[in-house]
């Protein structure tokens, strides 16, 4: 299997057109519909455990590549793809993540159901495009891309707010992806490539310009991450899609900005990445306490766990902004465990919406009389989400903010606030809505999980339990990668040093120094 | 491998009895777990001989946990003799609980999820002293903060239980905010989080300091003071104690397990396992004897005046737990160790015959609807008087006879005279007070329960929320409670007795039964008993006489007294009985601001600011200039206010910039 990734990234698009070419009445259509996506993308998550088991992980370099013309000989641009230890873990987990999405939707979603199919198909290829592109243009292009689908699937399936959601998420993104793009060209324009590796090691930035494309890259990942100021589409997009959109979303789409980061703006513009970190910091912190606070005054399940989501994603940044092996390691598997713990507390959220029709906090309580298998899974994520050691969320934070003690000890001080926090927004949703009697009338006859929704929630809770008990397996994966990447970057800066102004000082470094 | 069994058994059977409950049912999930816990006591038992008797101390490696870089964490069982004690205690009390609760819950239709708890802490308090690491003990610690929220909020139908569970675990939480960055620290200094590696580096490190916000810090008393701050999250101590008395909501067995024999004492595991860096940090144990002195006497003086008969009990485990750390203060780590093990026993003794008490009275809590209850329940009766005779220390000093708080808790006031310094004597002295009020509730309680009339069928004006539907018993329909009950109150009451005497010799001074587990600094001055005054080594026996002549005047020969008092509202009495209003100004300063700042934020911060200035904002803007009506003073307050923004976040940068 020469090109097993190039099969694993476009595979979802022949389920596309499998469902394109289906001519019948609609409920046929339909029914065709929801299983040839299943069936895709249960092929693909296949393969890409398959990609897995094939994968060196004692390597550092880009596996299973593939590279061909693409603009044409001479151009430096070029179809490049490949996959390392930071980037290839995120393909294994869209392609694990799909399935479930298109489960939790069986049901939910009644109108339209092949083209919201297709939407979520065509997500998946560009999704999982953008984790494996090794060419600017061709990053640009899947980064950009998955916007579109996304933004239909709120707009079309989403809730009462939609077509302000969709259109808030669209513009944002878009704005800041624009900056980018003109940084891409400007890269490409003084490099003569667009080949990622190529440029990651050849081509050195003078230091003044990279400031410029720091900040150009950073206005687009920023706001994907979100980070905290542009964090405010998050919450309308999540509250209004549907929730395997919203599943998506948070899971995979969130991670695209904390891999950006770590694919172009630490190796690529490494002495601004140092000098601007304490910036990157300082928005991190804010965003987990700041985000914290307003979860706790949360009256919508669904915007609860958004704001949840960005406080996560602030331990991220700051863990890849440390520059060490602990930081970022911890920030990929941070990603990697919200990506499994936020998933599933949409899909969550969805089994009860599904049957209430409302995110309103107020409108529940007491469910565990009547559902304590949801009470249950419900309890692990939630735990997840607060960081409990035994539970994959523990590991990510922890070693973010060992990471963090290292570099600069006030941002772990402020960063472990958000320990009491998220204890307190979490446990406080869990006993509205868990806990008590149930006296409400509306909820005198609701059911507990199906057997189709206990068999989505039931691996992710043990993928939550063994990535906290056994992180080590994806230790073994990204520890060289991220480790030649911190190598990588400290290279570009010790070239960049004679030329750097003698005030901005260097972040220690990955290497122990005793006080 | 034998120690893997015993750790671990008790998981495996509260998976079986929390996932298969439906399946299962019932007596089946009660005994599965009791019998997983009677096997894990018995290797226990094995342990402690094999390692503490004999000295054949083991680390058990299991797998990788987290390697990240340097940054290496391992999954183990290390079992030396602080382990081994810490063993016997957890097993043996969560066994005899489990035995208990089989007769204490008979009605209750969750029994498999409540066993299912019991075993799932017991295995998290088992990980906790099994550790070879920090962030194992970590794993733990969490662990058990789980099990007591979920046992806490066992009857979720309770709003006061709910509530008291979230309160334990965000209080706890604070106290671990502390711990976790203690462990950041350890890392950061050591660069391991192994204890025998950190424990070995540490004298080189003893007086160094860094630069932390411009100041010189020294490294271990910060290290040392992190740590603390979990123990006193963990183990209630003053300012983190809040949480203990809410959470009497859970059922007896919990209170008795959970929050007296063994979780609240991890805190106090805590800083005897990592008392080799506490013995280099001699400002920390200062702070750790304040604190364990201070809350001695707070909880001693709040617990005078409480009518609920588990908060009483409550406040006296806070109160004891506080000695403790005394003792651990004043590097006498075997004392500490020492009075845990006693305290264990008589403290699960007592919860568990007031849960006897609570259950004969349907579940009435109330003692001033108690009374006269000697005849009803004499062999309760006769439990709770050994507990009480064990946790007020009854004894004879010059004989050296008593009860097992008399050897711990005296060992206790004696070191902290003999510690010598104005710590130590404020630690003395205070403790000593508390002797005198502990025995004054203890006595209080007890005879407000078994002695003088039986009040159940009172009607009483403080009684507002009078429940139609809870039948007052009558006094001839009070009986004793089940057999299973009454057996772990014998064997608690055998241990409660004799104990003391039967261990003093291993804990206090004995250089060999430790091994190394714990620093031995100042282990010699409870043998050197000669050096303390007669007067002094009288002075706990004394208060504690005093104490209960006091009660029987109260409650027995003037028992129209403390109402007339309770009536009057006095300043102090009404300070004590607020309990010193920590719940008021916590409310007052945490939890109004928190729900306040957030809608703040979120209202004002996101809502009219971010998205104001942002895309609402642009749209609109947008929207005023194809109209042609352009509003420019609409714009200002949100450009002023976004540049106000940016400076702030440009400062913050700046200065972290600076503090490197």
């Amino acid at each position: 299997m020469n090109h097993l990734l190039s099969i694993i990234i476009f595979l979802p698009l022949l389920g596309i057109v499998a469902i394109l070419v289906t001519r019948s009445n609609e409920a046929v259509r339909t029914t065709t519909a929801r299983w040839v996506a299943l069936g895709v993308t249960l092929i693909d998550a296949a393969l890409t455990i398959y990609m897995w088991s094939r994968f060196d992980g004692s390597s550092s370099a880009f596996q299973f590549v593939e590279q061909a013309e693409w603009f044409g000989a001479g151009t430096g641009i070029t179809y490049h793809m490949g996959v390392d230890g930071i980037s290839m873990l995120f393909v294994v987990l869209t392609g694990l993540l799909m399935p479930f999405t298109i489960l939790a939707s069986w049901e939910s979603v009644k109108s339209r159901v092949p083209e919201y199919m297709i939407a979520f198909l065509a997500l998946e290829t560009l999704m999982m495009g953008v984790f494996t592109a090794l060419d600017l243009f061709l990053f640009y292009i899947f980064f950009e891309g998955g916007l579109i689908p996304m933004f239909l699937i709120i707009g079309i399936w989403g809730g009462k707010r939609r077509v302000y959601a969709s259109f808030k998420f669209f513009l944002y993104t878009l704005l800041g992806s624009l900056f980018m793009l003109l940084a891409m060209l400007w890269i490409y324009f003084t490099a003569g490539t667009s080949d990622i590796p190529t440029i990651i090691e050849t081509v050195h930035f003078p230091v003044q310009a990279q400031y410029f494309l720091w900040f150009a890259f950073f206005a687009s990942f920023a706001v994907k991450m979100p980070m905290w100021p542009v964090h405010t589409w998050l919450p309308d997009a999540h509250v209004e899609a549907p929730t395997a959109g919203s599943v998506i979303l948070a899971a995979i789409l969130l991670k695209m900005g904390g891999y950006g980061f770590l694919r172009f703006s630490l190796p690529m513009f490494a002495s601004a990445s140092e000098a601007l970190a304490p910036f990157v910091f300082t928005l991190s912190i804010v965003a987990i306490i700041y985000t914290s606070f307003v979860a706790l005054a949360q009256e919508d399940v669904k915007k609860l766990i958004a704001y949840s989501s960005v406080a996560h994603m602030g331990f991220v940044t700051m863990g890849i902004f440390t520059l060490t092996q602990q930081g970022i390691e911890g920030g990929v598997f941070q990603m990697l465990s919200h990506g499994v713990v936020s998933g599933a507390l949409f899909l969550c959220v969805g089994v009860i919406y599904d049957r209430m029709h409302t995110r309103d906090i107020a409108a529940y309580g007491g469910l565990v009389n009547r559902m304590p298998i949801y009470a249950a899974v419900f309890m692990v994520f939630a735990l997840a989400n607060i960081g409990l050691p035994g539970t994959s969320g523990f590991i990510g934070e922890f070693l973010t903010m060992v990471g963090a003690f290292h570099v600069q000890t006030w941002v772990a001080i402020f960063a472990a606030t958000g320990v009491i926090l998220s204890a307190a927004y979490m446990l406080y949703l869990y006993w509205r809505v868990i806990f008590g009697e149930l006296v409400k009338p509306s909820l005198q006859a609701i059911k507990d999980l199906s057997l189709r929704e206990a068999a989505i929630l039931v691996p992710l809770v043990i993928a939550t339990l063994v990535m906290g008990v056994y992180p080590k397996f994806i230790f073994d994966i990204t520890g060289p990668s991220v480790a030649h990447l911190i190598k990588q970057h400290h290279t570009a800066v010790a070239y960049d040093r004679g030329t750097l102004p003698s005030s901005v000082k260097l972040a220690q470094s990955a290497t122990r120094s005793a006080p | 491998m034998l120690y893997a069994i015993l750790v671990f058994l008790p998981i495996i059977t509260s998976a079986i009895a929390g996932v298969f409950q439906k399946w299962l049912g019932a007596r089946p999930s009660e005994l599965l777990t009791t019998a997983g816990l009677f096997v894990s006591l018995g290797l226990s038992i094995y342990a402690f001989y094999d390692v503490a008797i004999l000295g054949h101390a083991q680390i058990v490696p299991l797998w990788t946990w987290i390697s990240s870089g340097d940054l290496t964490v391992d999954w183990s069982v290390r079992v030396d003799t602080l382990t081994a004690v810490m063993l016997v205690v957890v097993t043996g009390v969560s066994a005899l609980v489990h035995l208990y609760s089989i007769g204490y819950m008979h009605d209750d239709p969750d029994r498999p999820r409540f066993f299912s708890y019991l075993s799932l802490f017991t295995f998290a308090m088992l990980m906790l002293v099994t550790a070879n690491n920090f962030v194992q003990v970590f794993f733990g610690w969490e662990g058990v903060g789980l099990a007591s929220y979920l046992l806490i909020g066992f009857w979720y139908k309770k709003p006061t239980a709910n509530a008291a569970a979230l309160k334990a675990f965000v209080v706890n939480r604070v106290g671990d905010f502390g711990f976790m960055l203690g462990l950041f620290a350890i890392f950061w200094v050591f660069g391991t989080l192994d204890f025998d590696a950190v424990f070995k580096a540490a004298p080189t490190f003893a007086g160094k300091t860094f630069e932390f916000a411009g100041q010189q810090v020294d490294i271990l008393t910060t290290i040392c003071l992190l740590l603390f701050v979990g123990a006193m999250g963990k183990s209630a101590q003053i300012g983190l104690h809040t949480w203990l008395p809410d959470a009497m909501e859970g059922p007896t067995p919990v209170s008795a397990l959970i929050h007296a024999a063994t979780m609240v004492t991890a805190g106090v595991f805590l800083v005897c396992r990592a008392s080799p860096l506490f013995e280099l940090a001699p400002n920390a144990l200062a702070f750790v004897t304040f604190i364990g002195a201070t809350t001695a006497f707070f909880a001693a003086s709040v617990g005078l005046f409480q009518n609920d008969i588990k908060r009483v009990i409550a406040y006296s485990t806070c109160s004891q737990l506080g000695y403790m750390f005394v003792a651990a203060g004043v590097s006498a780590y075997g004392a500490a160790m020492f009075h845990l093990f006693t305290h264990a026993f008589f403290k699960a003794l007592l919860f568990l015959s007031a849960g006897a008490v609570i259950v004969a009275l349907h579940h009435e809590q109330d003692m001033r609807k108690m009374g006269g209850l000697r005849k009803q329940l004499p062999f309760t009766y006769w439990m709770m008087l050994i507990g009480n005779l064990a946790l007020t220390g009854i004894g004879i000093p010059m004989l050296g006879v008593g009860t097992a708080g008399f050897y711990s808790k005296d060992a206790i006031i004696n070191s902290a005279y003999l510690a010598g310094t104005p710590m130590g004597h404020y630690a003395f002295w205070l403790t000593l007070i508390a002797a005198g009020m502990t025995s004054f509730y203890s006595w209080r309680q007890f005879l407000m329960t078994f002695h003088g009339r039986y009040r159940g069928l009172d009607r009483h004006e403080w009684d507002h929320h009078h429940d139609p539907h809870h039948h007052a018993l009558a006094l001839e329909d009070v009986h004793e409670p089940a057999r299973t009950m009454l057996v772990p109150l014998g064997v608690l009451a055998l241990g409660a007795l004799i104990a003391g005497a039967a261990f003093v010799h291993f804990f206090i001074g004995d250089a060999v039964f430790w091994r190394g587990a714990v620093a031995l600094a100042f282990g010699h001055h409870a043998e050197g008993e000669h050096e303390i005054p007669v007067l002094i080594e009288f002075a706990p026996l004394i208060l504690t006489i005093v104490g209960f002549g006091t009660a029987y005047y109260f409650y027995i020969m003037r028992p129209e007294l403390p109402a007339q008092l309770a009536a009057r509202k006095g300043l102090l009495y009404t300070f004590l009985y607020r309990k010193w209003y920590f719940d008021e100004l916590y409310d007052f300063l945490f939890v109004r601001p928190a729900k306040w700042l957030g809608r703040l934020l979120w209202k004002w911060g996101d809502g009219k600011f971010i998205d104001g200035l942002g895309p609402d904002g642009v749209a609109a803007r947008v929207l005023d200039a194809t109209r042609g009506a352009v509003k420019l003073q609409s714009g200002y307050v949100y450009h002023y206010a976004f540049a106000m923004l940016i400076g702030v976040v440009g400062l913050a940068t700046y200065f972290m910039l600076g503090w490197r």
